[in-house]
């Protein structure tokens, strides 16, 4: 067993965003693990641009995001440990880790940050029929395939779903040569960023089809073509309306799963709404001294809010690890009318903050709202929307003294409102 | 030496192989796909029959009752999954009772033990999820789950170690009579001669008799479609869920497989296309709606993969097993539910009467035993520590959900029969049957394929004729 102070799950952006602000709050000893072969996680496939504008006011490819985190890593000389996978985390916070040159390797830890990101939602989960031929990729995995081992996955494309990867995707394949039918998204919305939608499908005159989806896939050893619908008000779809687009690959980009087995095997709570964990202002889970941040936590549009949440959570960790003891007595705090969830979920009532964010998604597209903070039922903060979607993350920031109203009571309810 | 030819590598083919091996003969397995366990094997409930659904007197009765018996030590012999987790079958109406009580005679008659009929109330309190609604259940507790392509492996496996060669890519389109011998033609043009030809074809098992035999048979494909549920739902059912059986089969059932997921299906309609094993937005549909009536908490969301198979049915109602019109030309035919039970018992059997017709004496040296491949995700950590130490690569995981290391995947390419393309390691080490579906570790699959059968990385397939990639991107390494 190794005593170690911090142990962060994940050197991708949250881990390493987390480990940089950790040190920096004057915490010394701490590991990374990393199950690739690399730093960076999944920005290393994103070698598209429009990353880093709110973090260094300027355009970054993912990698050189990656890099300019890894960079403050490096020079802290912090350490990591690749081509380590976790295992286990108890409620205890020993961390059993696995890798080829120290086979099992066990930390106990004072304070552990999961920051392990999400997964893309496989075919199962939204149960498309058909072949299970090949040619059948989730978007990411075929970024990979591209980006990283310069292979085409496919010639002929047809996207499900218009998450910001399949988006990418969409002009990543078309660069290649390949040609990209269609994107066929089952909302009469998408869940991607709008500039995505321009720049990556209106650009390129691909076909983006709301209110459909796939019903089926034809193909013996290889995707040969997919038969798409149209679908009523309740999602089902109107079989009159099939028909078959003829193609070799089906790209699935129809959402992100947090990764919250590893915290939750360990007791931590998990928010049934974000599928991540359910943490408070300092990203503390409802285990003591586990933190969470970044995708495993909830999804987050942009890498640099992940950044910006995951600094916070090292900071917080440092903090835990120095002070010890975690605040008691909790303001919840909820979404409702629109607002599915907000995140925090809590606000310690002892917490002394200058200012907080919360970071929040709503159900569907909503024009001329306002966004209403409410303790209690009594108004604090009121922010007007011309328009919110579900594919852009909202926030609010509340100041000092909202805060200390806050503290005194007992909910915080943001919800939209007329 | 007296020679063999076994048409057909699912499991009663793989079985009939390794029984037959214990004779001093030479045994070759034809297969048309590229590796075993790709038919019905591959794709059906898993589920180790008590015996009691077989109308008594067939063979299906007979060896439903003989294979069960054997399961728990074939399981420990050739290492495979297995569970006697217990069945229920459900019955929802009181005057559905009678139809119990029925099922419970027959069982009785067929020879099956430990059968109970329960009150709805005590079938919740042994499985508390299922339906309010159940007002009692036929409770057998000789019923069991196997993972039905880890056995088939197992028997391919233990059949080459003693000395069965497996031909894959080897589709019969011929067999004829030459002098004493058999000659089975298959299509990319090779021959090969046996004294003994046993048909193990499954739903193709009538087309191969056919060629040989005055008396024709027909089998017909039955479709069976299921939904897999991810391991958190595996705990909604810890014994095998049915519903009242009719005359299309046993009906949708929820069970636990021996890996901790969730199981629902099967379908049962019976279709002409032998080769169609794609799933029906039609099929699912009812799958999801059935299982609801069992256990009605299921949800939708948490379903991980979807997938079908043909059951091959055959029309006279019962297995098809003996030497044929033709002699030497032998059938196991028509053996779907409780083909998989009986499967242990069929493979004795067809060795013992194949024996008899070549008059085969038995070799002097047997290997009973196979050893699986190291299941990582299961084992201690101080079976952990051990097994990294002998090879470093069961340190590295590839599979992330599963939890499945690189050394478990070159074992799973390099031992008898191993796996060629993505599909076989997956099934024969799980890589990629996780919450993920392969969509984080299918490119790190694919090259330690191409690594290890020196392959290039896009010629690596998910399965025969599945090509993944077609060559290089442009700005590719």
């Amino acid at each position: 067993m190794i005593n170690k102070n911090l142990v962060i799950i994940g050197g991708g952006p949250a881990g390493l965003a987390a480990a940089k602000s950790a040190y920096d709050a004057g915490e010394r000893d701490i590991v990374i693990l990393e199950r690739q072969s690399e730093l960076g996680g999944i920005l290393n496939q994103c070698i598209h641009n429009g990353f880093g504008l709110h973090t260094f006011k300027e355009e970054l490819t993912g990698p050189e995001y990656a890099a300019r985190y890894i960079v403050e890593v490096q020079k802290r000389g912090i350490e990591c440990k690749l081509d380590t996978t976790v295992l286990s985390i108890s409620n205890s916070k020993v961390v059993t880790a696995v890798n080829e040159t120290d086979g099992l390797i066990k930390y106990q830890a004072k304070a552990v940050i999961v920051a392990c990101g999400c997964r893309e939602r496989p075919r199962g989960g939204i149960n498309v029929a058909g072949s299970r031929c090949a040619g059948i990729f989730s978007a990411g995995t075929a970024q990979k395939l591209i980006n990283i081992d310069g292979y085409m996955p496919g010639k002929e494309v047809v996207i499900l779903g218009s998450g910001d990867i399949g988006l990418i995707m969409a002009r990543r394949m078309t660069f290649e040569g390949a040609k990209v039918k269609a994107v066929v998204e089952l909302m009469p919305y998408s869940s991607g960023l709008n500039r995505n939608i321009v720049q990556c499908l209106k650009d390129f005159d691909i076909p983006l089809l709301f209110s459909h989806t796939v019903v089926d896939i034809k193909g013996e050893g290889r995707v040969s073509g997919v038969v798409i619908a149209q679908v009523d008000e309740r999602l089902n779809p109107i079989m009159s309306t099939a028909q078959e687009i003829k193609c070799d690959t089906l790209l699935l980009s129809i959402g992100l799963v947090p990764e919250k087995e590893l915290a939750e095997k360990a007791g931590v709570k998990v928010s049934p709404v974000t599928g991540g964990a359910v943490v408070d202002e300092s990203m503390m889970t409802s285990v003591e001294g586990i933190f969470e941040c970044g995708n495993v936590l909830h999804v987050h549009d942009l890498v640099d809010f992940v950044s910006k949440e995951s600094e916070d959570a090292g900071a917080s960790a440092a903090r835990y690890i120095r002070e010890g003891i975690r605040p008691d007595g909790k303001v919840s705090i909820e979404g409702a009318d629109g607002v599915r969830y907000v995140v925090p979920h809590y606000l310690s009532k002892s917490a002394n903050l200058d200012k907080l964010q919360l970071k929040m998604r709503v159900a569907n597209v909503f024009k001329n709202k306002r966004l209403v903070a409410e303790i209690d039922g009594e108004e604090v903060l009121s922010k007007k929307k011309q328009i919110v979607t579900p594919g852009e993350m909202e926030s609010i920031v509340l100041t000092g003294e909202q805060i200390k109203r806050i503290q005194r009571g007992d909910k915080l309810t943001l919800r939209l409102k007329d | 030496m007296k020679d063999i030819i076994i048409i057909g590598g699912g499991i009663i083919g793989c079985a009939v192989a390794r029984e037959l091996c214990r004779y001093q003969a030479s045994v070759k397995l034809l297969e048309r796909g590229g590796d075993v366990s790709l038919g019905t094997t591959k794709a059906n409930s898993g589920i180790v029959h008590a015996g009691f659904d077989a109308k008594p007197n067939t063979m299906k009765a007979k060896f439903n009752l003989l294979g069960n018996a054997m399961f728990d030590d074939l399981a420990k012999q050739l290492d495979f999954p297995f569970k006697r987790n217990g069945a229920l079958v459900l019955c929802f109406d009181k005057d559905e009772m009678d139809g119990l009580k029925d099922l419970y005679d027959r069982g009785v008659a067929n020879g099956v033990e430990g059968l109970e009929l329960l009150d709805g109330e005590k079938v919740r309190q042994l499985e508390p999820h299922i339906s309010e609604k159940v007002a009692g259940a036929l409770y057998a507790k000789t019923s069991g789950i196997v993972s039905p392509y880890e056995m088939c492996f197992a028997y391919a496996e233990n059949a080459a170690v003693n000395g069965c060669e497996f031909l894959f890519n080897k589709e019969v389109c011929d067999i004829s009579k030459d002098k004493d011998k058999w000659r089975v033609k298959s299509k990319d043009g090779c021959e090969y001669f046996a004294d003994v030809v046993i048909n193990c074809a499954g739903v193709h098992a009538d087309d191969i008799n056919n060629i040989v035999c005055k008396e024709k048979i027909k089998i017909v494909a039955r479709k069976g479609e299921y939904m897999l549920y991810d391991k958190s739902c595996g705990s909604l059912a810890s014994r095998t869920i049915f519903q009242m059986p009719t005359k299309m089969g046993k009906g949708i059932l929820v069970a636990p497989t021996t890996h901790g997921n969730l199981i629902t299906g099967p379908t049962a309609n019976d279709v002409d296309d032998k080769e169609g094993l794609f799933t029906t937005y039609d099929g699912l549909g009812e799958v999801y709606t059935k299982s609801l009536v069992s256990v009605p908490s299921l949800n939708k969301r948490l379903v991980i993969t979807q997938f079908s198979g043909l059951r091959a049915h055959s029309e006279s109602g019962d297995f098809i097993i003996g030497e044929s019109c033709q002699k030497g030309f032998y059938n196991v035919a028509g053996i779907e539910s409780p083909g998989l039970t009986s499967a242990p018992a069929i493979g004795v059997h067809v060795a013992e009467e194949v024996a008899d017709i070549l008059s085969l004496i038995k070799k002097d040296s047997f290997e009973e035993t196979r050893k699986g491949i190291p299941h990582f995700a299961t084992m201690t950590d101080e079976e952990r520590e051990a097994l990294i130490k002998t090879n470093p690569l069961y340190g590295k995981v590839i599979c992330k959900c599963e939890v499945v290391t690189e050394g478990e995947i070159v074992d799973s390419i390099n031992r008898p029969v191993g796996a060629k393309d993505v599909d076989g390691v997956k099934l024969r080490t799980r890589a990629g049957m996780g919450k993920c579906q392969s969509g984080f570790c299918m490119e790190k699959v694919m090259e330690i394929l191409a690594r290890e059968r020196g392959i290039a990385f896009d010629e690596v397939q998910k399965c025969d004729g599945g090509k993944i990639v077609f060559g290089k991107a442009k700005g590719g390494k």
